[in-house]
């Protein structure tokens, strides 16, 4: 790659020198929460002051009243007022003292006052690179950049940035991690200042440049309406993703999919058993049970169709960018070569209408408790075969020929009983099977094409298990008594931890045999001809980056 | 119905075995003399609660449970010094073999360059043995394969092997 294509870095926030986040940082982690609990306490003692005016003054050895007989309402005010002070300088200080800095090879975050946390990540290592706007601090045009490496709760966290401002130093690092070197030295002050949205604090060289909110300065009306652009945009950065997505679902496809799941069937009969018992006679306890389960499930409708709505996949230079979420959004970017099993599944209720679903295994999948949707799984919630088509094409790049596709399609829906005359390329378990997996046999089968394994199970839920062979991790071939008697085997493809389990219930012993040879040297020349880990290198000269370098320059002038 | 009639267990090739491998590793014979003394400390630990709550309590269900325990640790023991034959290993060219299992059998192959770490441990009566425990870790949770009793200079001396195949063989995740 030459010199001149080089992209821009967008941002000067890549330079390697310590920088802050945005101010109101404190106040969007934390914050919220401690609002509400001073409302909370405001509400409770409004309600004790209009209790003390009516007259009714016998509460005793409350703390409140306790203070107001003794006379020491002074000193309580004082107190509460030292400990606000010390609440607001703490929020100063955390916010001064986290710090963050990127440079070529890594990515590391400074936080923490009493306890001091220091954490690095190797940009060669990123497994994904999570772009996530709450509910809340979306509305103050903040985003929380996350920068996912394999392990567990192994992410390095930028909360919160300005949104445009993390939206450009997402695009950065991608192009950081992707192996483009990038010449340091000439980031000439002319470009840097003619980048938009790069505050530049002139004359302070020595203290970390103060990142705020782009806008911050300008009128309120401009900010209430870059507000509401971001907040209307789904994506943000509009040059470096092709602008549509891939697949298009519907709202209403959606919200019927959620319907038509395995918990609808659950609450159904939870309500038969619930009329049948109130017809029998029972009395209203069991109902006082059920009824907040109900609501809560209403609750539960309500998060998934918000989630998944507004779903949109679409291939970028720097891999997948998947974006969800109606209130609370999110838009995660996986780098090529940083999925590590894939699943096609199609839930029984979902077979008439020809709806599947596509969930992934990354490296990245840190669990996390609160509501904001992280890293998700799901890369497509309901699609139809066009749709899986089109989505496989973008998470297996290559895997597109027609013998390919015809693998997919046969994964998806064949079956050896199905289409007995007609060739399968899947590799059967045998009749016998039928003894361990009576209806499910059939569709028993695995299929190794170029460096993917394929994996047909399930017949009441259909799963089509695709494992690239660079990125599994081990396979294993097991037997038991049962099967013994059978002359039957079953075999794991081992991949990192995830929604998708790669195993196969059933084969043929010689089979299974075959299948541990042809995986684990599979395996094996696979990960030696892979170059993922830094994939623009691997790639000659991509258009995809001379577009967006062109769009730079265009911004430029 | 399904046909049983290719169905002998008694043919040989019912048993899962890996044909054209080389020649597999076993670990330490004295090995079995830890999964011994696991096994019996298991049976007296349970057995001893049952019969605690047998007596003190009058608990039948406990004397049951706890004759089950005791018949199971019999078993266990009388098959152990094959269950640990079973174990073995081998290098082979780009991959670390693994068995073990003889009513339940494992065969797992994982590639050098996918290994994360290696931990080796010893738990006490190993010690005592001067036998250690030797884990390859991966990415995936479920693949990590663990070679139990290994003679101590052989286990350390695999670990250092096996680093280094794997930094040759480097992969990333």
């Amino acid at each position: 790659m030459s010199e001149s294509v080089v992209p821009v870095p967008r941002t000067d926030l890549t330079d390697g020198q310590w920088h802050r986040l945005h101010p109101a940082t404190p106040l969007l982690r934390g914050g919220i929460f401690m609002v509400a609990i001073l409302g909370f306490i405001f509400a409770n003692l409004r309600e004790r002051l209009i209790d003390l005016f009516i007259g009714q003054e016998n509460y005793g050895g409350d703390p409140i009243d306790e203070i107001y007989q003794r006379g020491a309402t002074g000193w309580a005010l004082l107190i509460i007022a030292g400990v606000l002070i010390v609440i607001i300088v703490a929020f100063y200080l955390s916010w001064r003292m986290h710090t963050f800095r990127v440079s070529g090879e890594i990515v590391e975050v400074r936080s923490g006052l009493i306890f001091r946390s220091n954490r690095k990540a190797r940009l060669d290592r990123v497994q994904g690179v999570n772009l996530a706007r709450p509910v809340v601090p979306r509305l103050f045009g903040a985003a929380r950049l996350e920068i996912t490496v394999a392990g567990q709760d192994g992410n390095v966290q930028l909360a919160y940035l300005g949104s445009k401002l993390a939206d450009d130093l997402r695009r950065d690092i991608l192009h950081l991690a992707s192996g483009l070197r990038q010449a340091r030295a000439p980031m000439a002050a002319p470009e840097a200042a003619a980048t938009p949205n790069a505050p530049a604090v002139p004359g302070d060289d020595e203290a970390p440049t103060l990142i705020g909110p782009p806008t911050a300065h300008s009128a309120l009306g401009d900010f209430a309406t870059a507000r509401y652009q971001e907040f209307v945009a789904p994506e943000q950065d509009p040059d470096a993703a092709p602008p549509e997505s891939v697949v298009r679902i519907p709202p209403g496809r959606l919200i019927a999919s959620v319907v038509m799941s395995g918990f609808t069937v659950f609450l159904l009969l939870a309500g038969i058993g619930l009329i049948i018992s109130v017809i029998a006679g029972s009395s209203g306890w069991v109902l006082v049970a059920v009824l907040p389960g109900l609501i809560g499930s209403v609750g539960y409708y309500f998060s998934r169709i918000t989630k998944q709505l507004r779903f949109t996949i679409a291939g970028t230079s720097d891999g997948v960018r998947v974006g969800f979420g109606l209130l609370s959004t999110s838009s995660q970017t996986l780098p090529p070569g940083r999925i590590h099993a894939i699943a096609v599944s199609q839930p029984i209720l979902w077979r008439r209408f020809g709806w599947w679903q596509i969930s992934i295994n990354t490296a990245g999948q840190a669990t996390r408790g609160s509501g904001a949707p992280a890293t998700s799984t799901t890369i497509l919630p309901v699609g139809t075969l066009a749709d899986v088509a089109k989505v496989l094409e973008l998470a297996l790049p290559g895997f597109d020929t027609d013998h390919h596709r015809a693998l997919v399609a046969d994964g998806m829906l064949g079956g050896r009983k199905r289409d007995a005359g007609v060739p399968d390329y899947f590799s059967n378990a045998p009749r016998r099977a039928a003894w361990l997996r009576p209806f499910s046999w059939h569709r028993t089968g695995w299929a190794v094409s170029g460096n993917v394994a394929l994996l047909r199970c399930g017949v009441i839920s259909r799963d089509l298990i695709l494992v690239p062979l660079a990125r599994m991790q081990g396979v294993s071939v097991r037997q038991g008594p049962l099967r013994r008697r059978l002359r039957l085997a079953a075999a794991d493809l081992y991949t990192v931890a995830g929604p998708v389990n790669a195993s196969l219930s059933v084969l043929d012993v010689d089979e299974a045999l075959v299948l541990f040879e042809w995986m684990s040297t599979g395996a094996v020349r696979s990960a030696q001809s892979d170059t993922s880990h830094h994939w623009s290198r691997a790639m000659p000269k991509s258009a995809a980056d001379q577009q967006s370098s062109q769009n730079q320059q265009g911004a430029v002038k | 119905m399904p046909d049983q009639g290719d169905l002998n267990p008694s043919q040989p090739s019912a048993r899962l075995d890996l044909v054209d491998v080389g020649e597999w590793k076993r670990v330490s014979p004295k090995y079995v003399v830890v999964e011994i003394v696991g096994t019996i400390v298991f049976g007296v630990v349970v057995c001893g609660g049952a019969s605690l709550l047998w007596l003190l309590l009058d608990a039948t269900w406990a004397m049951w449970v706890g004759l089950a325990v005791l018949l199971m640790t019999i078993i266990n023991l009388v098959f152990e010094p094959r269950r640990v034959r079973s174990i073995g290993y081998q290098l082979r060219g780009d991959d670390l073999l693994f068995r073990r299992g003889i009513l339940f059998q494992r065969f797992v192959a994982v590639p050098y360059g996918r290994m994360q770490l290696i931990d080796i441990t010893r738990g006490p009566v190993a010690r005592w043995l001067g036998l250690a425990d030797l884990k390859f870790v991966t990415a995936a949770a479920t693949a990590s394969v663990s070679i139990p009793g290994l003679p101590e200079a052989d286990a350390e001396s695999l670990r250092d092997r096996l680093v280094e195949l794997a930094e040759i063989r480097r992969a990333g995740l």
